[in-house]
């Protein structure tokens, strides 16, 4: 049987984690190798890179990082932040990441995704996209697409969108509530679920975990057929194993052996 | 003199870190194993073991695999002529089957007599692409060897849309259940290939590898 999956997510900055990861004794909890190391010796099921430098330059730092991480860590990583172009995607599979997350150049340009799918297949062509609820109280939920973090609103709904990037040729949708990140409240799951009922493509939940019930909540109640958290792992609040055992023990089926 | 390992390089995608899987799982099994990526066909052809990775689209590969004078010719030199183990791995394993069927009909080498189709769980609620960790339902291979299938076993790493349906039974080595059995594992004589990644697939995968690389078939 599929096993849902737990992908713990580190924002990269410059070559370097921010958000520091304390939940081990790492030599070095900036370096994001030593953190990948970390989180697929505790068993984690994928992991994910977001570049967040600012500048374009930078990017060899980006490459090098996810080279190293690829020698070391047998499992998946996904990387996304700034990929603009079939090329930047080119460059990042190069480097080792496995699948590619394309967040704003989708938006300008949905037909990038299907020029990277139709390159380099469905299967490593990772769809990003930051909503945040526009209906007010009463509306049915509506949800629109932001970009850059947040604060550029597009004017597209959220629902929408992902069936056309799901139609061009993603292979998995990375779906982020902006209204819930950072907030420890929980997914939206109204959002994931919508999104998930509306796509054939595996749904990855992101944004607002709090606690372990919130991993549960996304896939029983978002129909998420994946969860990413950032800071309930990064500052020891929570292990991998602990997180898996407590969504098994919620009745999912989940990876145990590693 | 250590054996040689050849992984084919043919333009799909990153495969040093197929390789780095591939002498880790040498160096814990205490075996000296020369790994070497590599798109001379007279390398693959002379080589002790030969890998076929292979990700992206089934026709994309294919003529990737073509573009390369003698590829496939030094591939069936070290696989049938020479009897030497093969590893097809993803599509790189879809491409031992007669034809792929993904977007148009694409010949494949017909090592494993079989079409590459789309999966189609018959529940429709599950996603394509089959996506994540599953277990194997497995009969008795050396390649997984002292690996514990079945729903207590480990898990291998799968991301794909299509899969192998062999036309002889017995070429099947493993399935997966997703929606109905599908294709995990192949093998004949001297040539096997996992749609799964066991350079993704941890514990389970480094075993495989490390299986691969003792397997004297």
């Amino acid at each position: 049987m599929l096993k849902t999956r737990i992908i713990p997510c580190l924002d990269v900055k410059d070559g370097r984690v921010v958000k520091g990861v304390q939940f081990l004794e790492l030599r070095d909890a900036g370096d994001p190798v030593e953190a990948a190391k970390a989180y697929d010796a505790a068993g984690a099921d994928e992991l994910c890179f977001l570049d967040i430098t600012a500048s374009h330059e930078a990017r060899g730092t980006l490459l090098d990082v996810v080279s190293r991480t690829a020698e070391a860590c047998f499992m998946p990583l996904t990387v996304g932040g700034g990929v603009r172009a079939v090329e930047d995607v080119r460059a990042l599979l190069l480097a080792g990441a496995d699948k590619v997350a394309i967040n704003t150049a989708a938006v300008k340009d949905p037909d990038l995704v299907a020029r990277a799918a139709e390159k380099f297949g469905a299967q490593c062509i990772v769809v990003a996209i930051d909503a945040k609820r526009v209906s007010g109280p009463g509306e049915p939920a509506r949800w629109e697409v932001f970009t850059h973090g947040g604060r550029n609103p597009t004017g597209l709904d959220a629902i929408a969108f992902a069936r056309t990037v799901a139609a061009k040729g993603a292979g998995e949708l990375l779906v982020t509530s902006m209204d819930r990140d950072g907030t420890r409240s929980g997914y939206d799951l109204a959002l994931t679920r919508a999104i998930a009922d509306a796509v054939a493509v595996p749904v990855i939940a992101s944004g607002g975990v709090g606690g372990l019930d919130d991993l549960v909540a996304g896939v029983a109640e978002g129909g998420a057929s994946a969860v990413l958290a950032a800071s309930i792992f990064h500052f020891g609040q929570h292990s991998v194993a602990e997180a898996k055992a407590h969504m098994a023990a919620a009745g999912l089926a989940m990876r145990l052996d590693a | 003199m250590s054996e040689t390992v050849a992984i084919i390089d043919y333009g799909s995608g990153n495969l040093h870190s197929a390789a780095k899987a591939f002498e880790r799982a040498a160096r814990e099994a205490e075996v000296d194993r020369r790994i070497v990526v590599t798109g001379d066909p007279a390398i693959v052809a002379a080589a002790d073991r030969v890998v076929l990775p292979g990700v992206g689209a089934y026709a994309d590969c294919r003529r990737g695999l073509d573009a390369v004078p003698g590829m496939v010719a030094a591939m069936e030199e070290a696989a049938h002529a020479r009897a030497r183990p093969f590893l097809g791995i993803c599509v790189g394993m879809q491409l031992l089957a007669t034809r792929g069927l993904e977007y148009t009909v694409t010949p494949g080498l017909g090592w494993i007599p079989g079409d590459v189709g789309p999966i189609r769980p018959a529940d429709p609620t599950l996603k394509i692409p089959h996506m994540g960790w599953n277990t194997l339902v497995a009969g008795s291979h050396p390649l997984l060897a002292g690996i514990p299938t079945g729903n207590e076993g480990l898990h291998a790493y799968f991301v794909h849309s299509y899969a192998l349906k062999a036309d002889r039974p017995a070429d099947v080595v493993a399935e997966v259940d997703y929606g109905g059995p599908v294709t995990a594992m192949v093998a004949r004589d001297t040539v096997a290939g996992t749609q799964f990644h066991p350079e993704k697939s941890q514990r389970l995968g480094l075993a495989l590898l490390a299986n691969f690389l003792k397997w004297r078939p």
